[in-house]
């Protein structure tokens, strides 16, 4: 094992489409932050794009310390091979100890293609990230202060614990949601340091012709208290239950994949692993039996209120508040309930 | 114009219907006591393979890497329709992390391509159920020095040396032209595999590995090796033969390959046990739900 010299940064890929940073680079940025002052090290944000000089105050607000910028037409919109090219380049100069990536559909193809050029290993969708000291039992060697990649695994039916016990830097992608939004912290500033872009002719071989994008229409990830429905709900009319008594109490509509794919909801009201993960204040499950992939999803809720008529639905072993009932009976009783409050 | 497409594919642990008998006492998982599967995200990469080749012609070779039981895989992909199958196993492949993995994978690839046919393509899943990483795609892409496309949802065109294909992006889609070959990895949306052929897995059933071919003469008393070679030769020319290829035959740095080859090393494993926390329950009488609401409202929970 190679002895280290010094410990390099702690990076965070930022990842921006139209001069938009996506919030989970926010997210990391602020996990970058304690990652840091804990390792003594600073933070830098890795931004590529074209036209993004407002963009890096924003960063250093959210706790970056450097921003390395790479601005070039060709790296507009997101393509894999030139930002791989990129900062590849950037890591081989600087040497970072840990790198994070949001687990999203660019950070999953991109982080990939990096750390395998690099020969560095790379942690999907982890949960948790911590420092701590870590002894590789096949070659016995003691790691100090290596980066501990928390996930799930097996469907969310194990968490595993990673440890990189190569050279650096130690590479994960983060799922969106799952670290808390930072408060920005105005007025704070940095350094930017603007990256020449080298690209050989076989990093622009890919053309988008056609793109479309949407903006999401409902945004789960930010809601205070949502209403969920699962297939328990029963029938698309009756989701206008689900819909009623959220208004009424001032929340947003979730739901199961069962519901979703009955076709009483749009996908973009998903929760789980393959929706989006929440953390409300307050989440009310209704007919839904909390399956793990579901549980993926809102188990870091503040509050979680399950509606259901089934005493061992798995949702209960996670809730704060319970009934065990029909959710035709009860949420009417609630609606009325939360009308007529003192 | 004709293709050959090379589709990695996996064996994984169904972990849709995972049960409790299938963690340990210590929390691990007790992988015997799971059923195994087809990758379904292969499936449809392998789907997406066999249209393309009804469409333009060519070949479909499947690869994968795993324990000698990964070969039912490879047999039901020739159910479905593959030409060609090889399977790379080896102990000394074991307990490879996606770096380790997409390595052995971009030395079978090579060897598929020196020894068989060089390919126009390469289609993997997007994802692997076991472990949800979606690495492993774009690292053999990277491994093998080709453009990647992820999110594959549908090829509209192949062209000399060129192919337009709809990939999924959040919140909408991109229509993107890159050069073949590349490496495409496939999501579930992009149609729907066809079930194994009746006439073919009469025929493919019978279609062997040579560790399989091996076990299945082991207690004849004639002259082994002189009959292996004889059987071999008969699968071989009725298309039966599932390649079999170890450590030693492929180009692979022996520190590159399995546990050595694998920077990520798993430090502790738990198992999730939902702790049965004890809730709250409230009854469905008018009543018990507005001391409930109270609760909540006393609580700053609700407003
Ligand atoms: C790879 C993968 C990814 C997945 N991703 C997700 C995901 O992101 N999100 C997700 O939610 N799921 C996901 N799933 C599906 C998940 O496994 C479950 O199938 C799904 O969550 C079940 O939804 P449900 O709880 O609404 O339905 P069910 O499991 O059918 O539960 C319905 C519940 O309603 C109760 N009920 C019925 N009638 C009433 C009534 N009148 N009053 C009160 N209660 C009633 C029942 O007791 C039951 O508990 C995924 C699965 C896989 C394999």
């Amino acid at each position: 094992m190679v002895a280290k010299k010094r410990i390099g940064n702690v990076w965070v890929f930022i990842e921006q489409d139209g001069g938009r940073i996506a919030e989970v680079s926010l997210e990391l940025l602020s996990r970058a932050r304690e990652l840091a002052d804990q390792l003594g090290v600073e933070t830098a944000g890795v931004l590529l794009g074209d036209r993004c000089d407002g963009l890096p105050q924003q960063l250093f607000e959210y706790g970056c310390d450097t921003v390395f910028l790479a601005q070039d037409p060709r790296l507009d919109p997101f393509t894999p091979l030139p930002y791989a090219k990129v900062i590849v380049d950037l890591v081989e100069a600087h040497r970072p100890n840990i790198f994070l990536f949001g687990a999203t559909p660019v950070g999953r193809s991109l982080a990939p293609r990096v750390a395998s050029c690099l020969l560095a290993g790379l942690t999907a969708d982890c949960t948790d990230l911590r420092i701590d000291d870590f002894e590789d039992k096949a070659s016995g060697t003691v790691f100090k202060n290596k980066l501990m990649q928390i996930r799930p695994a097996f469907g969310g039916n194990i968490i595993a614990t990673i440890a990189n016990s190569w050279q650096d830097p130690q590479m994960v992608t983060v799922r969106e949601g799952v670290m808390p939004m930072p408060e920005p912290e105005a007025g704070r500033t940095g350094k930017v340091v603007k990256v020449p872009v080298e690209l050989r002719d076989e990093d622009t071989v890919a053309r988008i012709v056609e793109r479309s994008k949407a903006e999401k229409a409902v945004n789960l990830r930010a809601a205070q208290i949502i209403v969920s429905g699962g297939y328990g709900v029963g029938s698309a009319e009756n989701f206008g239950l689900i819909r009623e008594f959220a208004e009424v109490i001032g929340a947003d509509v979730g739901a199961s994949r069962a519901a979703v794919d009955a076709g009483w909801i749009d996908h973009d009201h998903q929760v789980g692993q393959t929706g989006v993960t929440v953390r409300p204040r307050l989440y009310i499950a209704c007919g839904i039996s909390g399956a793990v992939q579901h549980r993926a999803g809102m188990s870091e809720s503040a509050e979680i209120l399950a509606i259901n008529r089934d005493p061992d639905a798995p949702i209960f072993s996670i809730a704060h508040y319970g009934i065990v009932g029909d959710l035709n009976e009860v949420i009417p009783k609630m609606i009325k309930a939360y009308r007529s409050r003192v | 114009m004709s293709l050959t497409i090379l589709v990695f594919v996996k064996q994984v642990p169904d972990t849709k219907n995972i049960t409790g008998e299938a963690m340990k006492a210590d929390g691990t998982v007790n992988r015997a006591a799971l059923p195994a599967i087809f990758n379904p995200e292969d499936l449809n990469a392998l789907e997406m393979a066999l249209e393309l080749r009804e469409r333009y012609g060519g070949m479909v070779a499947v690869g994968t890497m795993g324990p000698p039981t990964a070969t039912a895989v490879l047999r039901h992909a020739l159910y479905m329709g593959a030409d060609q199958a090889f399977l790379l196993t080896d102990r000394k492949f074991a307990g490879a992390d996606t770096l380790a993995t997409s390595y052995t994978l971009a030395a079978g690839a090579r060897k598929f391509a020196a020894e068989i046919a060089p390919f126009d393509l390469v289609f993997c899943g997007r994802q692997a159920i076991d472990g949800d990483t979606a690495q492993v795609g774009p690292q053999l892409a990277e491994k093998l020095a080709l453009p990647q496309l992820t999110y594959v949802e549908e090829i509209q065109e192949v062209t000399a040396g060129r192919l337009r294909a709809r990939c999924l992006i959040e919140g909408g889609y991109e229509i993107i032209e890159c050069p073949a070959p590349s490496l495409l990895t496939v999501v579930s949306t992009a149609n729907t595999p066809r079930p194994p052929g009746a006439r073919r897995l009469m025929q493919f059933k019978k279609a062997r590995t040579r560790s399989e071919l091996a076990a299945a003469h082991r207690d004849r008393a004639y002259e082994e090796a002189d009959l292996l070679i004889e059987e071999e030769r008969r699968l071989r020319d009725k298309g039966l033969w599932i390649h079999e290829w170890h450590a030693e035959d492929l180009d692979v740095e022996p520190d590159r390959i399995g546990m050595a080859g694998s920077p990520t090393k798993v430090k502790a494993i738990e198992s999730v046990v939902l702790a049965g926390r004890e809730y709250k329950q409230f009854g469905t009488d008018q009543a018990s739900i507005n001391q409930l609401v109270h609760e909540l409202i006393e609580a700053h929970i609700l407003s």
